[in-house]
């Protein structure tokens, strides 16, 4: 039985900011399931960040649709949009991810305590996630005190904290070398595999996109090819 | 909640430097209007309290009419009716009686004011006997005055010497007197030591022709503050067909005037200085939210509401002013503790101008806890006025733009 958890039909984004209109999505047509790793790739300027964000319910699509465990959010209101994503969707972003006043620990636990879940259940949950990401001993660091890579595990950490409905992660290695790029990844693929939240990442780094189980190739704003993997 | 608290207060520290030296600037502009503000209300006090203890006192009761015409023809008997009313914070009613006389002595003769004063009654109220310069203070029985320096001075007379006094009396009968100065008072307020002249009351009311009467009962009360509501009381009491009952501003409103006139000027200072202190938080604020627009658009874009995220920097925001209204007020509170009790003392071509119209020369301030607490409410205003810029920032910040720099 496959749970659709995100779908996107006929989605258009176009940025008319500057004097000539950027036409950033042409059409995207997308379904993803409960439990996929999926990588969105594609050349710079593709509209990979667009589409996350339109998914994301960060930015909204010039036309089409999107529906989340089968609501449609085009119809919510900023203010809901911001409540939305919050009991639904786990965030990871390029870099700066994490609120610099507070400690690593304090950073996961952030959209648990947003939520108002108990103490002991966010107490537990964040010990538990900050040993899966290797950082157990590092909880009362803040994030200056910590290297890029990790605070990319730590925000990986907080978005999965909540349990959301999926992951939406753009370019979460786009600054880091090769040995944390890997090591990030591996944590995802293992708390993807051990938790079945849904995972959907941008990327164009190769290496990045050889541990996918499902890659998604965007070119100019369309779907190009849409390939799965058994990994 | 918790966390909101922790983040504001963390964030506070994040530039320690920019908070310290906005929390100082608001520490000054506390300090310096609680200061000015002390030392205002403190010298106006003083001169409201100096003009009230030399004559007015806090209020007095007349025949109705009696303050517009100051006529001898306005005394009235003290009854029952009026005597029932002196009831706590009514400690007394100090009785007098007052009409302008011609004195002479040889070929000098000058227009005067001659009081009928119960000796102690009127010494409790305005020290009466503590003026004294030379001779002795009369009594009750006494057929004596006792002359303002000034006025013996011009008419040439000391003490056991005789005056002759003619006015007109109550009604229309012709008042003639002859009395001997049994003291000298010196006023340090030119106008009273030129005019004033004391008899017993006695003796005065026999002089006008008015037995058993007063033109004016000086109200004494234990609680000055209340005047207003214990005027209004006795209005409620007595009839105000027949008395007038007015209080010192009432009686005095040219004071009451200069001093609002003074207030307001001051008023303008500080709000002046409010302004140009406002400009430093408002750069404060506009920096905090400026630097923070990445952190807000993460905030956003995670599930925190924007009401949560602006809470946040209105609690910062109003706590670098808290911090700074307790600094000055704790700054300012020993200068005017110290000045409260060692005024300053005015130098000498002041004094005398004070002297002329009975002010004791000093400034003291006044420790008003109105005046600390004024300044928090007006600091904790402009502040949370202000923190409706951030929120409206806030509420209008598009996270994928706040976070694309
Ligand atoms: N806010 C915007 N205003 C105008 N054009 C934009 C905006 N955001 C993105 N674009 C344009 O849309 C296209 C897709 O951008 P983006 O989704 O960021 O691609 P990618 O993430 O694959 O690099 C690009 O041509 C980009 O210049
Ligand atoms: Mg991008």
């Amino acid at each position: 039985m496959k749970e659709i958890v995100i779908k996107a039909s006929g989605v258009h984004k176009t940025y008319n900011e500057t004097k000539v209109p950027v036409h950033a999505l042409r059409g995207v047509d997308l379904e993803i399931e409960k439990g996929e790793f999926t990588a969105i790739v594609g050349p710079s300027g593709s509209g990979k960040s667009t589409l996350l964000n339109i998914i994301g319910g960060l930015d909204r699509p010039s036309e089409g649709k999107i529906e989340v465990g089968g609501k449609d959010i085009s119809t919510l209101s900023d203010n809901q949009l911001i409540d939305f994503r919050r009991e639904n969707i786990g965030f990871v972003f390029q870099a700066y991810n994490l609120i610099p006043v507070l400690t690593a620990k304090e950073n996961v636990s952030f959209v648990m305590e947003l939520q108002n879940r108990s103490k002991t259940e966010v107490d537990n949950r964040v010990k538990e996630l900050l040993d899966a990401v290797g950082l157990g001993d590092r909880g009362d660091n803040r994030p200056a005190e910590l290297s890029g890579g990790q605070q990319q595990r730590v925000a990986v950490a907080r978005a999965l904290a909540p349990k959301p409905t999926f992951i939406l992660a753009d370019e979460p290695t786009a600054n880091l070398d090769s040995t944390s790029t890997a090591n990030l990844l591996d944590i995802m693929a293992r708390l993807n595999k051990e938790e079945n939240i849904t995972f959907v990442f941008s990327t164009h780094d190769r290496r990045v996109v050889d541990r996918a189980r499902r890659v998604i190739t965007l070119v100019d704003g369309k779907i190009q090819t849409d390939e799965h993997f058994k990994r | 909640m918790f966390s909101i608290f922790k983040m504001a207060f963390r964030n506070i520290w994040r530039n320690k430097r920019r908070t310290l030296i906005t929390a100082t600037s608001i520490m000054f502009a506390v300090f310096f209007a609680v200061a000015m503000q002390s030392l205002q209300k403190g010298a106006w006090d003083n001169m409201v309290s100096s003009v009230i203890n030399y004559y007015f006192g806090y209020a007095q009761v007349h025949k109705k009419g009696y303050w517009e015409e100051q006529s001898i023809n306005k005394a009235f008997a003290v009854n029952d009716e009026i005597t029932n009313t002196k009831k706590s914070p009514i400690e007394e009613y100090i009785p007098r009686i007052e009409s302008f006389a011609l004195a002479s002595s040889g070929p000098r003769t000058k227009g005067t004011l001659v009081i009928g004063v119960d000796p102690e009654l009127e010494n409790s109220l305005t020290d009466l006997k503590e003026k004294l310069i030379k001779g002795t203070y009369f009594e009750a029985s006494d057929k004596a005055v006792v002359i303002a320096e000034g006025l013996a001075d011009y008419l040439k007379v000391d003490l056991r010497d005789t005056l002759i006094l003619v006015s007109q009396g109550y009604r229309g009968v012709n008042a003639v007197g002859k009395y001997a100065v049994k003291g000298m008072v010196k006023f340090p307020s030119g106008e009273l030591n030129n005019q004033m002249l004391y008899l017993p009351l006695a003796a005065a009311q026999q002089f006008y022709g008015a037995e058993e009467l007063v033109t004016t009962l000086v109200l004494k009360t234990d609680q000055p503050k209340a005047i207003k509501q214990t005027v209004a009381n006795l209005r409620h009491e007595l009839d105000t067909n027949k008395y007038e009952i007015m209080d010192w501003e009432e009686m005095i409103p040219d004071l009451v005037q200069a001093r609002e006139l003074d207030e307001f000027g001051s008023t303008i200072v500080l709000w002046i200085l409010y302004l140009i202190i406002g400009f430093g938080i408002f750069g404060t604020l506009l920096m905090m939210v400026k630097e923070r627009s990445y952190e807000f658009g993460v905030l956003t874009a995670i599930g925190m509401p924007r009401w949560k995220q602006s809470l946040i920097v209105w609690l910062e925001i109003i706590f670098i002013g808290i911090i700074g209204a307790i600094a000055g007020m704790i700054l300012a509170t020993p200068l005017v503790l110290y000045f409260k009790n060692n005024p300053i003392q005015l130098p000498q071509e002041m004094a005398e101008a004070y002297e002329k119209f009975g002010v004791e020369p000093i400034i003291p301030m006044a420790f008003d806890p109105k005046i600390f607490l004024l300044q928090a409410f007006v600091i904790l205003g402009m502040v949370t006025l202000m923190a409706l810029y951030p929120m409206i920032k806030i509420s209008l910040l598009n996270p994928i733009k706040a976070m694309r720099e």
